[in-house]
């Protein structure tokens, strides 16, 4: 029996205050794969991952995530679901009032883990992986805005979920801080295969996943046509949202050679 | 938009509030007699809301205590009846004014603080996190604040209740030249079981409208930080009016149950 994809929406629609924010979306997202929501501001990206976290419910049609509907869920059932996931929101949305390692540890002390020993072991053990170690006892208010994404990676990524979700990871960063944060989410796909759903406006950050791989012994990235390994490529689409309707799903290849004008007005 | 459509939807807007609220307070309730609870945090907002309120309480209770004696000394004297100045600075504060004073200071300080921070949270996703990872925003952030409320405002009453009647013994003793005796013995005379209940009771009904209130604006906080500024006042002068309300009902039952 094949397994179901790991999101899945079927017909999903959504309204605000009487306005349709979301109108019959459907794609799916297998293991392994990375999706891309593309639209200008206001098409609906930010709430559809909202959507896939259960933190709101759609007006119409399903949302499923390893094959179990959400809709009809309590929120004790959904935060199971939510411990196979993790989120890194668009400003990072780390707790104020709490240091890195409190921020970063925030989810292990949720899921009931009482030893310091262990908790600090972890911690600074995903703080090395996003380089931001150094940082452990300062509050996010001493952070960039680069670091305070890569925290908010560090945290999300914590309970080794199988699904990452990013809200516009790289939105207002500088070229250098956004390639930063490109290659921690091509590390998190490429050595811990992790499915991923990536909102972003940045197409060139799409382009470089789309055609780059993470190496571990390099500590970087490498074009994958360059690794002669017969490694397959990396499975990378696109979902372009247009005022809250799915105006085109496909490759990289497929936006690439597209003749839309809309789609190349949204290419320039 | 037409005037009654306009209106029809202000009534709908402010029955929908009334609603969300209720449903805020029946949960909350619900949520504190069930696992997990979030007893660091109750402690830090005991410290915040009782320990920051000290100051401005005793202050008010102090003053309010001493112009009270100052007004009342006037209308006394011309009925030669100074003796029993003690009698209504106690009676007056520990009944009214110093519950309800208390509450008001407090609401200024405690239910706009409320709404600034949960409505920044929420503004800055910080309170999605908080679900996204499996914390019922609920439970950690408006039951902490419910209950440190619940705990200290009838103590910060107390306080206050007793400096107001501090007060009006400066201004019995160094204005109207009565002794510390007499003053002093009118206060104990005439304050019975019935009228400190009153003004531990209202404290206690005080307290969940200060601290729901503010986190019911921080929730339903919308556009930005020009919304957070805008929960953080409405916050307080929902408050403020709410207090004067209930208390002028809380009095009217004790009234009418005989209660005094």
């Amino acid at each position: 029996m094949d397994k179901p994809p790991v999101i899945e929406l079927r017909e999903v629609s959504l309204t605000s205050e009487e306005k349709p924010v979301l109108s019959r979306i459907s794609f799916r997202v297998e293991q392994g794969e990375t999706l891309f929501l593309l639209g200008v501001t206001g098409a609906g990206k930010s709430v559809l991952l909202k959507l896939v976290l259960g933190l709101i419910k759609p007006a119409s049609g399903q949302v499923l995530v390893e094959g179990r509907d959400l809709t009809p869920l309590s929120e004790d059932e959904l935060d199971q679901i939510r411990r196979r996931m993790g989120i890194v929101f668009q400003e990072g949305a780390l707790f104020d009032s709490l240091s890195v390692y409190e921020n970063v540890a925030y989810r292990l002390r949720e899921e009931g883990l009482r030893r310091e020993e262990e908790i600090e072991r972890r911690v600074r053990e995903v703080l090395r992986f996003v380089e931001m170690e150094e940082a452990i006892d300062k509050m996010p208010s001493e952070l960039s805005g680069g670091m305070r994404r890569r925290v908010a990676i560090a945290r999300a990524i914590i309970s080794q979920p199988q699904i990452m979700l990013y809200d516009s990871p790289t939105a207002g960063l500088d070229p250098v801080t956004s390639h930063t944060i490109t290659m921690q989410i091509a590390k998190l796909r490429d050595v811990q295969h992790v499915t991923s759903l990536v909102v972003t406006h940045r197409l060139q950050d799409a382009f470089v996943l789309a055609n780059y791989v993470y190496i571990e012994q390099r500590t970087a990235l490498v074009p994958w046509r360059s690794l002669n390994n017969g490694s397959p490529p990396p499975v990378i689409r696109f979902l372009l949202l247009r005022e809250g309707e799915a105006y085109f799903q496909g490759t990289a290849q497929d936006l690439a050679a597209t003749h839309d004008d809309y789609l190349l007005k949204f290419l320039e | 938009m037409t005037l009654s459509t306009a209106k029809v939807g202000f009534v709908k807007s402010k029955v929908l509030a009334v609603q969300d609220f209720t449903l805020l307070l029946v949960v909350s309730i619900r949520r504190v007699i069930t696992p997990p609870r979030y007893i660091i945090d109750t402690l830090l907002q005991m410290d915040v809301i009782g320990v920051g309120s000290l100051p401005i309480v005793l202050l008010t209770g102090f003053f309010t205590g001493g112009v009270l004696a100052l007004q009342t000394y006037r209308t006394l004297s011309t009925f030669g009846e100074v003796s029993i100045l003690g009698q209504v600075v106690a009676l007056s504060v520990v009944r009214e004014l110093g519950p309800v004073l208390t509450a008001l200071m407090v609401a200024g300080r405690v239910s706009s603080g409320i709404a600034s921070e949960i409505g920044s949270m929420l503004v800055s996703e910080q309170i999605d996190a908080m679900r996204a990872f499996g914390t019922d925003p609920i439970r950690k952030l408006v039951l902490p604040r419910l209950i440190a409320t619940i705990s200290t405002l009838p103590v910060l009453t107390i306080l206050s209740d007793f400096c107001g009647i501090l007060g009006g013994f400066f201004i019995s003793y160094y204005t109207v030249r009565l002794t510390s005796e007499q003053y002093w013995t009118s206060v104990y005379q005439t304050l019975t079981i019935q009228d400190v209940v009153q003004g531990l009771l209202k404290p206690f009904f005080f307290a969940f409208i200060l601290s729901l209130v503010g986190c019911y604006y921080g929730l339903n906080t919308k556009g930005g930080t020009e919304g957070v500024g805008r929960s953080t006042t409405q916050s307080m002068v929902a408050a403020s009016v709410l207090i004067l309300v209930l208390d002028f009902f809380i009095t009217k039952f004790l009234i009418a149950i005989h209660f005094f």
